[in-house]
């Protein structure tokens, strides 16, 4: 009896994380996401998984989409000119529900001749290819480009989306999904949620108002925002002032998800001159609009809301489990049991953190 | 004779249609089990109706609802008592965002901590005053362009960490009062508001409140009704008056 047709709604993001380090398969994330499928459309659905290629760990696995075999041809000839590619294969898939016209999916486990790195690290060298591939080699898109993670997303409702890329098979110990509701943006399989970058991936409810500013920052950097959509800024601000500017991951948010300047005339006088500075130096790196965003990456999972919270969050822990969600009940639909629910404050990020090493 | 539905991966519909069958053939106490994002229940049901429910509702819960008293075993989410009109929600355990939405009358009784724009564009007409009384603390945003009705927030579990409410307190507030068991700074407050001593009057409807929340609840009255609690009224009845004069 679920309902088909396309009801104005919002997003549906949820996120799980064993901070142990233990993996688990898909079936739980997308158990979690199906409960709100009404927040969907049916235009968007997608999953980040970490810790999905243990064996190939140091590798890293491009997850590409591809318009048709010549955009795949073509993109053999690009990537053996760029890359050492260890192994390719097709993306398993089943045919599922409602899922059609999907592209073709293929993934490539990648090293970078010692010889290309001579004047660039190897991940400044990969960012620099998956904008290259993006922007310049016809059909073909990267989904993601991380090492020992996975982003799997396409048109359709995210339940769907994860039984045809049959994510019960795959063991993670950080899974995010999203549920799409198109608002500004087309859907298309590309433009589904999760947006990666290296180990970064993000899914998103709301919507950047800020876009434009954050676009025009990027740029200067050499990001090329060519996705027809908002959220990918958020993926690449994390890679800018993280990776390359080394800030910490709280300094991060706090340039993301800025105080306003009344609450920073009350702070000490210390903390005060801090985030004055993160605010002049990173001001076009500030996210306005209403969003609710889980980040993932190698090393942990990140929940944040926009600063007046406009739109919904909820935590929750269980043991070693950290639960980030739209909705409780998408939580207790997995975990019924939870230690502690809470709901983070506007513009604050619950973080979780990889304590031990992947199992 | 008492309805009890095993709600269990029970798709909303499905289940709101079989309560709103059972209400047009008499039935007016309900027990739903396993509760799980169900959205919508008791939406625009115009009856005396007993809904018990056990499990997290979805969004939206007594939405519309004209006359039912739901009793929910569990926390809430968002968007509760959403232009509820009468009836009674009684929540044992904390609520997200946007509760009491355009409230337009009845009672929300919670017995946690309360979300963001709490009591939003409430209002109140003659006899019909809508009320929410919340246990713990809250989010900004609280009764934001709040026009009419009664919120009383005990602040319990308050503290150095945890301030009572968020900022922009009664941001636009223009009706209706506000009663706050604790202390706000300032700087949390809306334009349009100004912090009162309570009068006997106020102390009279409050007690009435605090003592049906404690009746839920199993807390002392006297305990809480030693406060102390400050009133929250709008300075102008028509802050935007002259918005749009010129």
């Amino acid at each position: 009896m679920r309902c088909n047709t396309r009801i104005p709604s919002g997003c549906a993001i949820s996120g799980l994380m064993c901070e142990s380090g233990d993996r688990i398969d898909g079936s739980a994330i997308i158990n979690s996401i199906a409960l709100m499928h009404d927040r969907s459309n049916g235009l968007g659905g997608g999953f980040a998984a970490y810790g999905i290629y243990p064996r190939r760990s140091d590798q890293y696995a491009f997850h590409m989409m591809f318009d048709d075999l010549a955009a795949k041809e073509n993109f053999d000839e690009y990537v053996k000119d760029h890359f050492i590619v260890e192994k390719d294969e097709i993306i398993p898939t089943r045919p599922f529900g409602n899922i059609t016209n999907p592209p073709l999916l293929w993934r490539y486990f990648l090293n970078v001749d010692e010889k290309k790195l001579e004047f660039v690290e190897d991940r400044e060298y990969v960012v620099n290819k998956v904008m290259e591939i993006n922007s310049k080699v016809p059909g073909s898109f990267v989904s993601s480009s991380g090492k020992n993670m996975g982003a799997f997303k396409g048109v359709g409702y995210p339940e769907d989306i994860g039984h045809f890329y049959k994510l019960e098979e795959y063991k993670g110990y950080i899974w995010t999904s999203h549920g799409r509701f198109p608002t500004n943006t087309p859907g298309w399989w590309g433009g589904a949620h999760p947006f990666g970058l290296l180990d970064w991936s993000i899914v998103h409810n709301g919507e950047i108002s800020s876009y434009g500013i954050n676009k025009r920052y990027l740029e200067m950097f050499g990001y090329k925002l060519e996705l027809r959509t908002d959220t990918e800024v958020v993926a690449y601000l994390f890679d800018l002032l993280v990776r390359r500017h080394n800030l910490p991951m709280e300094m991060a948010i706090k340039a993301l998800s800025a105080p306003f300047w009344d609450s920073i005339d009350r702070m000490e006088p210390q903390v005060k001159e801090l985030m004055t500075a993160i605010r002049m130096v990173y001001g076009g790196a500030l996210l306005n609009g209403p969003y609710s965003i889980i980040l993932g990456h190698s090393r942990g999972m990140m929940g944040l809301n926009d600063r007046i919270k406009l739109r919904p969050m909820t935590c929750g822990r269980k043991d070693d489990m950290l639960y980030m969600s739209s909705e409780e009940s998408a939580i207790r639909e997995i975990e019924p049991d939870l230690d502690i629910v809470w709901s983070p404050k506007a513009g604050e990020a619950v973080i979780g953190t990889l304590n031990g090493d992947v199992e | 004779m008492v309805m009890t539905i095993d709600a269990k991966g029970m798709y909303y519909r499905e289940l709101n249609k079989m309560i709103r069958t059972a209400i047009e053939d008499g039935d007016t106490e309900f027990v739903l089990d396993n509760i799980n994002g169900q959205r919508y229940i008791g939406d625009g049901i115009k009856a005396k109706a007993r809904i018990t429910i056990n499990g997290t509702p979805g969004n939206n819960l007594g939405m519309f609802m004209n006359g039912p008293s739901i009793e929910v075993f569990a926390n809430g989410q968002d968007g509760i008592a959403n232009t509820m009109n009468s009836g009674e929600i009684i929540i044992h355990g904390m609520v997200g965002d946007v509760i009491g939405y355009g409230m337009r009358g009845g009672k929300l009784m919670i017995e946690g901590d309360v979300g963001y724009r709490v009591g939003i564009h409430m209002k109140e007409y003659k006899s019909q005053v809508p009320a929410i009384v919340a246990g713990g603390c809250a989010g900004d945003f609280y009764g934001e362009y709040m026009a009419g009705g009664v919120m009383i927030l005990l602040g319990l579990g308050s503290g150095e960490d945890k301030p009572i409410t968020g900022d922009y307190l009664g941001t636009g507030m223009h009706g209706g009062v506000i009663f706050l068991r604790g202390e706000v700074e300032d700087y949390q407050l809306g334009a349009e508001v100004a912090v009162f001593e309570l009068d006997e009057k106020d102390v009279k409807l409050v007690t009435k409140h605090v003592k049906e929340w404690c009746g839920h609840f199993g807390h002392d009255v006297e305990e809480i009704m030693s406060g102390p609690f400050i009133k929250l009224k709008a300075i102008s009845s028509r802050p935007y008056g002259n918005l749009y004069a010129y």
